[in-house]
């Protein structure tokens, strides 16, 4: 199995991957980060999404193998010090979530776009968001939870 | 109120491990030594198995177990039951054909169950469940409820004639005829309410676990109600007792009705645990979940609405074929039935309503209760037809919702369906809605948009809902195989924090926040020092979980019974203290206090005297924990 190293969360790591191994599967069950996950097979749902090299990936569409050498963030590695991220506290004010399950796709994915936009429009977010897929809240108060962080970057 | 108490916006509770991303879902659980199940599933709608040919699944890398469908009848156990009883017409039960847990005759939908390959890893467990060799006859089948009842069409259960599973029927039927007799107008509708499935974002997983030293056996699964799938196992699928059998629904990723159901791989997990000593987990992928989750809906309608010269509504009728799929999921029979037919009248004085119900099986994937389980189904036959008769007559579509209202003087209102309804006021409801809309100025908005160039429209849909699942002696006396009381603990701790055990199971409702709110507030202390601790049977009393609606309403009702008895218990302590008579103290504000007076315990100091009982009343036992069940009186 060949080896591979990458910067995860701010750590290097160096780990042995089977060359059909997902990113998603290495983050899972390998490294233990759960955070991350899987709520379909197929791309569409956005759940696994993480940052390489801080663009929001599907981490079910990328081959573990494709990380390495690269810089990875996972929902865990988002919060600093104990602090939320702007996004993460958003969400929270804003109940951007209910079951939790599409959550940190949805947060690393909102992640990237107030980071690259602080100024996105509603049509904009909703645009951007098209690839995760929440069946709880219907969206309204996850684009007001965008919002409000990019709201919040801006300042 | 206490601070935070109940109708205080707070932040959740639960929020911080989902936005951190340290929630804990089935599938994020490993346990030691755990192997990994994956199913062999039919590819076809309708076949007769011939022969599985397990060898080169077995000797594929990493493979502990391959079992069958033979393997299970062999062991007399897996066959999964169904949860109510319908009889038809003719006083006859329903065709209540077993669904095994893995099939060894026929398979009956696409994803039927046929074999299972344990292995040490998920892919090797998928690779080898892609070396059993199934070796089908394949058998003309039928998909549709409409083709499923023709003369000479296939048959999925040879005992189920015509396809047929009952054959129900509700309301007067004479009395109905006659109305529609005497009609002024009829208005008639063919419907289809299609079939859908529900897709919660999280796939279903199971984990089981079997200790071969005590015998213990522990399943973990992303479920509804952990008691009921613990109560199922035990006394129909895998035959252990309860005592024996831990049953963990820990963070559930959103359910919609489709995480209720007693599924075969939370019976196979356990089962080829125990058979091999080990752990064994599943988790389904997306694509196995459309081919093995419950479905929902699925009725073919033919209604009819009878009214008067002046659109009053005189009496309906409906006939409907309800699609059960392959086999009977455990409330499927209970949904176009009970849950549906007895919300025909709606928020109308509708006098006369007769509903025929055929429930039929076909080769589909099994439908169960979906977020409104048959209610939505009713609501749609009904307020198309009102919409169909506003139309036809010349009616606004809002006066004839206001001619046919219950008025609010009539209530408690018995409907021709068996429900009666203890409160309403809809004239002011509707008004009050119409108001908020702008419905009066919707033609406004309509032209603007057509300056436009768009088109604009608006709907109005009126409902009635039975929630609050239910009240156990009607359940049973319609059929029902199952109590639905829900249980509560309340265990307050000698420094006067609070754990309380509910049966209710949150899947995103938020129950860790609401619940501790509803405690706070009763209690007179900050939702911050109350825990709600839930999806294990191992703590919690035995309840029937949460769906229908049911969570506050019964749960929320033991929760405050159990409260109820906590105070009466405190005042007794506080008494005691105070030197004053139990009937002179009230407890208010997180005091117990003599009434009229300044001599007051805090609700702490009654706590610890609960524990400390230094002075304390002589015939009381000692500590402050009290349990309460709610079975509710109506719907």
């Amino acid at each position: 199995m060949p080896a591979i190293s990458l910067r995860l969360n701010g750590k290097s790591v160096t780990v042995d991957v089977e060359a059909r191994t997902l990113l998603v599967e290495l983050l899972r069950e390998r490294l233990g980060l759960t955070g991350t996950h899987v709520g379909c097979d197929t791309s569409q749902c956005g759940a696994c999404t993480v940052h390489v090299d801080g663009r929001s990936v599907k981490s079910c569409t990328m081959l573990a193998l494709e990380a390495d050498g690269r810089e990875v963030t996972t929902i865990e590695g988002l919060a600093r010090d104990g602090e939320l991220h702007p996004v993460q506290a958003a969400f929270r004010e804003h109940h951007g979530l209910q079951c939790g399950f599409c959550t940190p796709g949805m947060v690393m994915s909102a992640t990237e776009l107030v980071a690259r936009n602080p100024g996105a429009s509603e049509a904009e977010i909703r645009a951007w968001l098209e690839g995760n897929l929440c069946r709880c809240t219907g969206y309204h108060n996850i684009v007001k939870a965008v919002q409000a962080a990019a709201r919040a970057g801006r300042k | 109120m206490a601070e935070g108490g109940i109708g205080a916006s707070l932040k959740r509770k639960e929020d911080p491990r989902f936005l951190t991303g340290r929630g804990t879902y089935t599938d994020d659980i490993t346990r030691p030594g755990q192997t990994w199940a994956a199913f062999v599933r039919s590819p076809h709608a309708h076949a007769r198995i011939k022969k599985v040919k397990t060898d080169a699944a077995r000797k594929a890398p990493g493979v502990v177990a391959v079992l069958t469908g033979a393997d299970l009848a062999a062991d007399k156990v897996g066959i999964l039951p169904a949860g109510w009883l319908i009889h038809s017409k003719d006083g006859s039960p329903m065709v209540e054909p077993g669904h095994p847990a893995l099939v060894a005759d026929k398979v009956r939908h696409v994803g039927d169950q046929v074999a299972v390959v344990i292995a040490e890893t998920r892919d090797q467990a998928r690779d080898a469940a892609g070396l059993v060799e199934v070796d089908y006859e394949e058998l003309p089948a039928v998909v549709s409820v409409v083709d499923a009842v023709k003369p000479g069409a296939p048959l999925v259960h040879d005992q189920a004639k015509e396809n047929t599973c009952y054959d129900w029927h509700l309301g007067d039927k004479a009395a109905t005829d006659a109305a529609f007799a005497k009609a002024h107008k009829v208005v008639t509708l063919d419907l289809v309410n299609n079939r859908l499935i529900p897709n919660a974002i999280e796939p279903r997983s199971a984990i089981g676990d079997y200790d071969k030293v005590t015998g213990d056996l522990t399943l973990i699964t992303s479920s509804q109600n952990p008691h009921l799938i613990r109560l199922l196992l035990s006394a129909f699928t895998l035959g252990v007792p309860e005592h024996k059998l831990r049953v963990m629904a820990p963070d559930v990723g959103g359910a919609f009705g489709s995480k209720i159901f007693h599924y075969a791989e939370d019976f196979v997990v356990l089962w080829a645990a125990r058979k091999i000593g080990r752990p064994v987990k599943w988790t389904n992928t997306r694509s196995e979940s459309f081919m093995s989750d419950a479905h929902g809906r699925d009725h073919v309608t033919h209604c009819e609405l009878a009214l008067d010269k002046d659109g009053r509504f005189l009496g309906l009728r409906e006939r409907t074929l309800a699609n059960m799929g392959g086999y009977l999921s455990q409330f499927a029979p209970s949904v176009p039935t009970y849950l549906h037919a007895t919300l025909l009248a709606g928020c109308y004085t509708t006098p006369v309503i007769y509903s025929e119900v055929r429930a039929v099986f076909t080769n589909t994937v099994p439908v169960d209760a979906y977020r409104g389980a048959g209610r939505p189904e009713a609501t749609f036959i009904l307020e198309r037809l009102v919409d169909i008769a506003a139309r036809e007559m010349g009616i606004d579509r809002v006066e004839i919702r206001r001619r046919n209202f219950i008025p609010a003087d009539k209530f408690p209102y018995q409907t021709p369906v068996a429900l009666q309804y203890d409160s309403g006021n809809y004239h002011a409801t509707l008004d009050a809605a119409l108001k908020k809309a702008d419905w009066a100025g919707f033609e406004k908005r309509r032209a603007e948009a057509k300056a436009r160039g768009k088109l604009r429209g608006i709907g109005i849909s009126t409902y009635v809902e039975a929630c609050g699942i239910a009240p156990s002696a009607v359940v049973g006396a319609l059929g029902g195989r199952v109590g639905l009381w829900e249980s509560a603990h309340v265990r307050v701790h000698p420094t006067g924090t609070v754990t309380l055990f509910t049966g209710a199971h949150s899947h995103g409702q938020g129950h860790e926040t609401t619940f501790a709110q509803l405690v706070a507030d009763r209690l007179g202390i900050s939702p911050d020092q109350v825990e709600v601790v839930h999806g294990d049977t191992a703590k919690s009393a035995f309840a029937m979980g949460t769906y229908g609606s049911r969570s506050l309403a019964v749960g929320g009702t033991a929760i405050v019974n159990a409260l109820d008895k906590i105070i009466a218990k405190g005042k007794k302590i506080a008494a005691h203290l105070l030197e004053a008579g139990e009937g002179d103290v009230e407890f208010k504000g997180g005091k117990f206090t003599v009434k009229g007076t300044d001599r007051a315990k805090a609700f702490g100091e009654v706590v610890l005297a609960a524990y400390i009982p230094h002075k304390y009343p002589p015939d009381l036992e000692p500590g402050l924990e009290e349990g309460a069940v709610y079975d509710p009186k109506n719907f």
